[in-house]
């Protein structure tokens, strides 16, 4: 039996280049497509991967905003990482990571050729694209891989993009030329000033809140960055929407390990979210929740570097 | 001779309980052939048969008993296989004493016969004696219709084995990497180790069940595209995973669990051999579970395995009231867990940075019965008091995942989140798409869930029976 599958394509930018497309969904399933290959491997910088792996049931219904997780090894942690881009055509789908403990390692340290063990999704909740006139894109650090398939849809919606990037230093930044195309106006920032202004986001962020009426914000990044952006909006009653990545098991609504309290009520960000509004979100629980397993993490990474010189 | 109706029940060997919880190995050690057949030997053969109507799966009881007090263990595994795909599972962890042994005759008299142990028995034996454990399907007339199990737990594994005997294509599609359901994620090792699982699995899969790992339905797929993609009947078999919580304050403290997220950990995940294993998990030195079912059992037993020296239970009733099953009640008890019965828990409190270091808690008593026909608990004003804890874990109860009922139109559910069924055949509100299990009633247990594995998938073979039936009718 043949079987087509349609699929919605509002708000997707080019995030899926042919929403029109229509795919065998019954090529793709079957077990043997379940090899996570990994197609290509690239680096944005000293810590920052983009991976590209042959995934075609996670690309078939992907959306902006949506997450898979990852065991990069069958020893390994579930993680959860966004999804960078969608290719229902060829089945590939890219993640952009930042190398910062010991999971990540492990996935950074797969090479071109080599597969992943797990690898599922799409996960979370889709990004609620709507055309709202202008819209700051807020990204920090790895969080604009985790920003530029939004803005891509934001733009593609409708909305006039302004971009303000930030990065430790010039070598940290990453994605600058997609995010350039993908936004209308660009601003970036570094701790150091070793490229584009010195400052940091929400310096950028004010200056133009002065000069130009915002509709709309979206800050992606680390947890001080998105709760320092969400102190300039709320002064100026900016709806502002923040994408939140705190521990993950399961990532389907099983465990209750991602709750974050949400305008007091308990969330999960793996089916709730990952993306909430950013004045409601208690950044305190959530610090303090994401720092739950440091003491374990340390230890681990310990461990493998144990191993590792022995 | 004695008369084998005054013999008494035969006891099955356990390791020691202070030894016990110190490590995953199973707790219970199994009946020798000798003590099987002692056992099985204590059957009346009574003509009523009123232990399969106590057997969800009405599995031929007496029948396979007599085989085994005949020594006849291969045809008394032949027996209980009929009717039961899964049988080392459920005699490990079904609770016979509220199913099959509730019914015996016996029971008034000297003791039910052991009939879980005498499952479990001839379903190792076979296990151990067979050449292979692969089921042979050889003789079926294979069909080309295609049937889409969602969730490999007990109801899908059933329907799964029971749809590809009957020569049906079945695919099983799972959210986790692994197969198994709450059998893997829930149930700790030392109630059903892993390779007795492994094998019921490999058993399932040699019947040409296909199994497809980390697809996600509702999210990475939605019924209708199963549909669609020409599957001609879908089970909806996805358990009760959505935890609940008891919405007090300080529930976001780090070393407050679910029992899902902590079982989760060690039982999927094998944190207990974190580092060498990926995923790390809370040791805790003095732990409190909320909760006194089986879950709430099952974590306060890992808790102590991973090296707790103290650990609570906190029951808002009484003992009379625990939900648990007798025997993991008195396993627990002997190995050492604390049982706080009339105590709520009102407040988690905090210590170091963010983290838990006691509970609050409130004595209660019992005041008129309820709507679930238990008396209601009632707090004791100025009753409260601490109990220390670095680790706290909430098991009181799961109900359905919302991810099928969020992404498919005209699915019906109750008002608590459980998909809507025929009692007598499973099927939903979509014609074709079928469920069963905890996704219907919410949290029970695993021979319940088996059972409507079982119903469901004798109703979908009519169900495609009567579409092929139709289809030679047109086509002639």
């Amino acid at each position: 039996m043949t079987s087509h599958v349609s699929h919605a394509s509002a708000g997707e930018g080019d995030w899926i280049k042919t929403s029109s497309h229509v795919c065998r969904l019954d090529n793709i399933l079957s077990p043997s497509s379940a090899a996570y290959l990994i197609l290509d491997k690239q680096r944005l910088s000293d810590t920052v991967v983009r991976l590209t792996l042959h995934a075609p049931l996670v690309a078939l219904n992907a959306q902006p905003g949506q997450f898979v997780l990852i065991r990069p090894t069958e020893r390994s942690e579930r993680i959860p990482l966004t999804i960078s881009h969608a290719d229902r055509v060829s089945g590939a789908v890219t993640v952009i990571f930042q190398e910062v403990g010991h999971t990540t390692r492990e996935l950074g340290g797969l090479e071109k050729g080599q597969s992943v063990q797990d690898f599922a999704g799409p996960l979370g909740t889709p990004s609620d694209i709507q055309r709202v006139g202008t819209v700051a894109c807020v990204a920090g650090g790895v969080g604009i891989a985790v920003m530029l398939p939004v803005t891509r849809a934001l733009k593609a919606a409708g909305n006039r993009i302004i971009g303000i990037l930030g990065a430790r230093n010039k070598s940290l930044l990453i994605l600058e030329d997609e995010m350039r195309e993908a936004c209308d106006e660009l601003a970036i920032v570094t701790d150091d000033g070793s490229y584009g202004e010195q400052g940091i986001v929400t310096d950028a962020l004010a200056a133009l809140t002065q000069r130009d009426r915002i509709d709309m914000a979206y800050a992606i990044g680390p947890l001080p960055m998105m709760q320092a952006v969400c102190d300039v909006t709320r002064d100026q009653s900016i709806a502002t929407v923040v994408s939140l990545d705190p521990v993950m098991v399961d990532g389907t609504g099983m465990c209750g390990g991602c709750r974050v309290r949400v305008g007091g009520d308990v969330k999960f960000a793996c089916v709730d979210g990952p993306e909430f509004d950013g004045h409601l979100v208690d950044w305190d629980s959530l610090r303090s929740r994401k720092a739950g397993y440091r003491e374990q993490e340390q230890k681990a990474r310990e461990a493998s570097e144990e191993a590792h010189h022995a | 001779m004695p008369k084998r109706e005054h013999l008494p029940r035969t006891p099955m060997p356990e390791q020691d309980p202070k030894q016990r919880a110190t490590n995953f190995d199973e707790v219970t050690l199994g009946y020798t052939p000798e003590m099987a057949m002692a056992e099985a030997s204590r059957c009346l053969a009574c003509k009523q048969k009123p232990c399969v109507r106590g057997c969800p799966v009405n599995i031929n009881i007496p029948e396979f008993v007599r085989k085994v007090a005949e020594g006849d263990f291969g045809a008394a595994a032949e027996e209980i296989a009929r009717a039961n795909a899964l049988a080392s599972v459920c005699g490990r962890v079904c609770p016979q004493e509220e199913q099959c042994e509730k019914y015996c005759l016996m029971a008034k008299v000297n003791g039910a016969v052991a009939i879980g142990r005498l499952e479990r028995f001839t379903a190792d034996w076979h296990a151990a004696h067979a050449d292979t454990n692969h089921c042979d399907v050889s003789d079926r007339e294979p069909l080309d219709q295609k049937v889409a199990i969602i969730g490999a737990g007990p109801a899908g594994l059933t329907a799964a084995g029971d749809l590809a005997r009957a020569g049906y294509k079945v695919t099983v599609f799972e959210a986790l990497h692994e197969i198994g359901g709450v059998l893997r994620y829930g149930i700790p090792e030392f109630r059903l180790p892993r390779e007795i699982l492994d094998r019921e699995i490999e058993s399932i899969r040699s019947m040409g069940v296909d199994f497809m790992t980390n697809v996600v339905i509702g999210k990475t797929l939605t019924i209708d595209q199963l549909r669609e993609s020409g599957f001609d009947a879908i089970f909806v078999g996805t358990g009760a995973g959505l935890p609940t919580f008891l919405n007090i304050p300080g529930e976001d403290l780090n070393g407050v669990y679910s029992s899902n997220e902590f079982l989760t950990r060690v039982n999927l995940m094998n944190a207990k051999d974190f580092p060498n294993e990926g995923t790390p998990v809370r040791i805790p030195v003095k732990a409190v579970v909320v909760g006194a079912g089986n879950t709430a059992m099952d974590s306060a037993r890992t808790a102590l395995r991973l090296g707790a020296q103290e650990v609570h239970i906190v029951y808002r009733r009484s003992r009379d009231e625990m939900p648990a099953r007798a025997e993991e009640l008195h396993h627990a008890e002997e190995e050492g867990v604390q049982f706080n019965l009339l105590v709520n828990p009102v407040a988690f409190l905090e210590g170091d940075k963010g983290w838990l270091r006691g509970v609050r808690c409130q004595r209660m008593q019992l005041g008129e019965p309820d709507e679930s026909g238990r008396r209601r608990p009632i707090p004791i004003p100025e009753t409260e008091f601490d109990i220390e804890a670095d680790t706290a874990i909430v098991a009181v109860g799961q109900s359905p995942n919302p991810l099928i009922r969020s992404t498919t139109d005209g699915l019906k559910t109750t008002p608590w989140g459980g998909i809507v069924v025929n009692e007598e055949t499973g099927e939903t509100s979509i014609p074709g798409v079928y469920a069963g299990g905890d996704a219907v009633t919410g949290a029970a247990t695993v021979i319940t869930a088996m059972g409507a594995g079982r119903r469901s998938a004798i109703s979908i073979d009519a169900y495609l029976k009567a579409l092929r039936e139709n289809n030679n009718k047109v086509s002639e």
